[in-house]
Formats: structure tokens, sequence, C-alpha cells
């Protein structure tokens, strides 16, 4: 007797728990639902470019729309590097995007040594100026920084592409909030121990700071590559351009040839996508840690 | 010699050893913020108040740029007014997709690294390739998003051809490109949110939509002031898009202060009138940031 309405119970506790599960296992899949029918429109524009990309010219503008080309056309990729200096934008992209980022990551990171450990008069003054400058939208200087460009004769070389984009207040500011987390004990020790600053900047800082200087490399290299306003003033010569200066100029030369145009979007940016297929917690931890960078 | 440096007499005390050596730390970084930020600010500000065409010495107008750009040039107030337009459309876009998108993946689900990735794409690939691909889905003939709405039974859109619809295409495309970006800042917050909170709600019988209003959101506030900030400066320095799409027509429809700028400046060598417009750039995004820091007190819970 005593018995059965314990069973009653359980008989519920375990409907609830059930009711609970089916719930749960609902709302999981109304969310898998929503992201992959969100992630698909997401994808969409890139799954665009890549079929027009290997399109006849004639199928391109075929209405209704076409997905999968016939016959493929993997010559649009050769016609396109032919049609402008490809090789020179790929060439110039890189070589700008890694310079800048080594350039800003050691002068960063020796910059933010300074501010977070080392003591001398007018650092905090200095550091404010710095952080203040983060407001200025780019624009602002970039009309003297050209100018300046035009009396150096710097203009439509490496130099104008690679200097004054090398210098941020921002790296020096990430990387300083980073060094501050590091325990003093370490330096302390190896100061006892007879070692210099550079050598402590080299042994104990830089090795402790793996993940911020990854973080900070990601951004600068990923800034570089998608940069566009400095680097189409900078330059006049059709063989000095990056790649999205190349491609708007691209864009005015061939503005109905979809097929080449797309072409010319993928090649740009395929290396992107890799390294950030590779590097994609650097990715999110640039943007988590600061809320900038990216476009 | 090592004694000669390490000795607290003489010139070479241990403050000043750690000094010189934080200033050598400092000197490559600060040669170059000092000349191309500290310095380019000074110069801007000078070269603001001057016409100069690159050729004939500059010459001082005092506020004269400033004067013309704010009363007497309606092509910079219709530039304002775009600019603003794009910033009221997309900034509450961004902000609800971003938002709606990171409480998704909060959840916990399989695969929520593959779908995080796949909403970051748009991220990482240059604004100028991505506008390329939108001018083509936007082709009002053949395009694939006229092709989608004649599916569904709608009309054709002449989106970047006609002055009403420009304008919202590129807030569009613009809100696409961005919102994986905020979800991923909106992520970071809403892993800060407590579980236990929810769970208490829940057995004191919240629906998920109050609790979402009364624990997600105000214990998110922080977070939203941040991206708000952001996204607000981002969206007036908005100039690729309409550069690539629709180089700033049709009628001037989209043409931004940005644009503006590169125009006057690098397109018709006004230099001291593009100083000037980039100065009230900076006058508004200041000023609009302001307010924001000001209002934060009453709606940001910290």
């Amino acid at each position: 007797m005593a018995v059965a309405p314990r069973a009653g119970a359980l008989d519920l506790a375990r409907a609830s728990h059930r009711s609970r599960v089916l719930r749960e296992r609902a709302a999981a899949l109304v969310t898998h639902v929503v992201l992959l029918v969100g992630g698909v429109a997401m994808l969409t524009p890139f799954a665009w470019m890549v079929s027009t990309s290997l399109k006849r010219p004639g199928d391109v503008f075929a209405f209704p729309p076409e997905w999968i080309p016939s016959p493929i056309q993997w010559g649009n990729y050769a016609e396109t590097w032919r049609s402008a200096p490809f090789d020179h934008y790929l060439i110039n992209t890189v070589v700008v995007s890694v310079s800048v980022t080594i350039l800003d990551l050691t002068t960063s990171a020796l910059a933010a040594y300074s501010f977070s450990r080392l003591r001398f008069a007018g650092r905090d003054r200095l550091f404010l100026l710095y952080l203040g400058t983060l407001m200025i939208p780019g624009q602002v200087t970039i009309i003297p920084n050209f100018v300046l460009m035009k009396y150096l004769g710097w203009t439509d070389t490496y130099l104008a592409l690679i200097i004054p984009p090398a210098f941020s207040a921002f790296g020096t500011f990430l990387l300083r909030q980073f060094f501050m987390s590091i325990p003093y004990e370490l330096e302390e020790a190896a100061k006892i121990d007879g070692a210099s600053y550079p050598r402590i900047w080299a042994t104990i800082i830089l090795p402790l700071s793996g993940p911020a200087l990854s973080t900070l490399a990601v951004f600068s290299f990923m800034s570089q590559w998608n940069n566009f306003l400095w680097p189409l003033i900078v330059t006049s010569s059709n063989n000095m351009r990056t790649f999205t200066v190349g491609l708007r100029f691209f864009v005015d030369e061939y503005s109905t040839k979809y097929h080449l145009l797309m072409a010319g979007s993928v090649m740009s940016i395929l290396p992107i996508l890799v390294v950030f297929v590779f590097f994609q917690r650097y990715f999110v931890r640039s943007i988590r840690l600061t809320g900038m960078g990216g476009t | 010699m090592s004694a000669h440096f390490t000795t607290r007499r003489g010139f070479w005390t241990l403050g000043r050893r750690e000094a010189v050596w934080a200033y050598l730390f400092l000197l490559p970084n600060i040669v170059g913020f000092l000349v191309f930020t500290a310095l380019a600010v000074c110069v801007a500000f000078g070269l603001a108040m001057t016409e100069w065409d690159l050729l004939v010495p500059p010459r001082f107008n005092g506020l004269a740029n400033y004067q013309k750009l704010l009363t007497n040039d309606p092509v910079f107030r219709q530039v304002m007014g775009n600019t603003a337009f794009f910033v009221l459309g997309v900034v509450p876009l961004d902000v609800v997709c971003s938002l709606g998108l990171a409480l998704l993946l909060n959840r916990p689900i399989r695969g929520m690294a593959l779908y995080r990735a796949v909403y970051f794409v748009p991220v990482v690939t240059s604004l100028i390739a991505v506008s390329i691909v939108w001018q083509w889905l936007y082709h009002s003939d053949v395009g694939l998003i006229n092709y989608f709405l004649t599916d569904v039974g709608l009309p054709k859109v002449n989106w970047l051809g006609s002055t009403e619809w420009a304008m919202p295409a590129i807030i569009f495309m613009s809100t696409w490109k961005a919102m994986g970006y905020y979800a991923v800042i909106f992520l970071a917050g809403l892993q800060g949110v407590p579980e236990h909170l929810h769970e208490a709600a829940q057995i004191d019988g919240a629906s998920a939509w109050q609790r979402f209003w009364k624990i997600t959101l105000p214990l998110l506030s922080p977070t939203m002031f941040f991206v708000l900030v952001i996204s607000i400066i981002r969206s007036f320095q908005v100039f690729d898009q309409a550069l690539i799409m629709t180089r700033g027509g049709p009628a001037n429809a989209t043409m931004t202060i940005v644009y503006f700028v590169y125009n006057n400046a690098f397109v018709w060598f006004r230099m001291g009138y593009a100083a000037a417009a980039c100065w009230l750039l900076f006058i508004v995004i200041f000023a609009v940031t302001a307010i924001q820091a000001r209002l934060q007190k009453r709606w940001v819970h910290y």
C-alpha cells in the first residue's frame, strides 16, 4: 500500500525528466537549424563568388542563375592572373604584411616593456598620450602622412607602404596590458643574477608572452592584408599596388567581366583564409582582448 | 666597469641606468609614433586652416574651410546626412544580429567552433573583395538577390542604381560583414553571465524571454555599451563599400564623409579643405562617444 504513491512520484519525476530532456533536444535542434540556415546565408556570397569565377563569360549572366558551372573554366584564373600584375599584388601584399607585422611586434614589445616595467620621468603622461591618440580616426593623420611621404620621396615605394603603419600605439597598449600581468619575482631573480634589461626582455618577458604576441601578430597581419586607403593613396604605379588596391582598379577596367572579377577576389581572399583556418583562436582572442581591429 | 655601473654614487645611479634603458626601449616605437601620429595630428590641425593644392605654397585662411563646410557646401551637408543614415541603419542591425547570433552560439551544442568560424569568415576577408561580390549579388537584372526575390514572387529591386535602395543595400551588406565580429565580443560577455542566476530564475518560473530581459541583458550591458561605442565609431568611417559598389552614387546618395575627404584630398587635391572635413568627422565621433559615456550611467550595470 505504501509503495504505490512512491512509485507514482517516481513516475512523475521520470516523466518530467523525460520531458525536460525532450525540450532540451528540441531547443538544440532549433538552434542547429537556425545556425545552419544563417551559416549557409553567410557563405552564399563566397560560394557564388567561386561559382562565377569558374564560368564561361556567356554563362555568367544566365537567368535563372546556375550554381554549378559547366564546363568548369579553370582557365579563368590564368586569364585573370595575366590581365593585371597579380604576381606583383601578391608579392607586395606579402612583403608589406609580413614586414609591418614584424616591425610592429618588435617596436611595440620593446616600448611595452618600458611602459610596464621600467621607471622613468614622464612615463604615465607619455602613456596617456599614446592612449589618447587611439581615439583619433585614422583619416585625420592620413593627409599629413601622405604629404610627408611626398616630401621624403617615398611615395610609390615599399618605404611608404611599410614604415608609417609599423608603429602602432595600439600594439604597445595591448602588450603593455599583458606584460603587467607577468609576476615581478621572475624578473627580480634574474636581476640578482646580474641580467641586463635587454636580456630580461629577451629571455623572460618575451617567452612568457607567446599568446599576446601571437594575437598581435595575427591582428597586425590581417589588418595589413586587408588595408586599403593608405596603400591606395601612396601607390601610383600598377606594379607597386597591393591586392586590395589592385582589385579596385581591376574592377574599373573589367567592370562587367564578372568571371574575372570573382577569380581575382578569390585569389585575394584565399591566403588570409588559410591563415585564419590555422590561427583561428588568435583572431578570436584579438577581438576579445581589444574589441578593435579587422573590418 | 660593472662596479662603476652599479654604484649609487656618480652619474650612473641605478635609477638613471633604468631610465636610460627605458628610453632606449621606447626609442624605435616613439620615433614612429611622434612622427606619424603626434606630429601628423598637429600638421593636420594647421593644414585645416589653409588652402593648398600641393603645387603652390599653402595659404593661411583661418577658419574659412570650416565655415564653408558647415554653411556653404550642400554636398558636405548631404554627405553628413548619408553618413548619419548609414550609422543609424547599421548600428542597430549590427547589435541585434550579432547579439542574436551570440545567444545561439552560447548554447551548449555540438559544432559550436565550426559555426563560429563560418560566421567569422566575412570578418577576415577584405572589404574590397566582399564589396566586389556584393555588387554582383545586387546586380539589378541577373543578380542572385533579385533572383531570390522573383523566386518568391516579389518584384526586382534596382539595389545599387536607385537613390532609395543604394544605402540600405550597403547597410545590409555591412551587417553581414561585421556581425560575426561583434558576436565574438558578445559571446565573451555572455560567458561572464553566471549560470546559477538563470537556474534560480527558472525554478521561480521565469520564462526564457523574461530571463533574457531581466538577467542576461542587464548583465550584458557593459558589453553592449562597448559594442555600441566601437560600432558607431567604425560606422562613421564607412568608405570602402561605397567606393567599390556605388562610387558614392547614384546622385551622391552613398557619398560618405570619408569618401568626401578622399575625393577632396586625393582626387581634387584640396588638402586644407579635406583636413578640415577630417576634423569635423573627429568632432562628431568624439561628441557621440562622449554623449554615450554620459548616458551609460543610466543603463549600464557594472
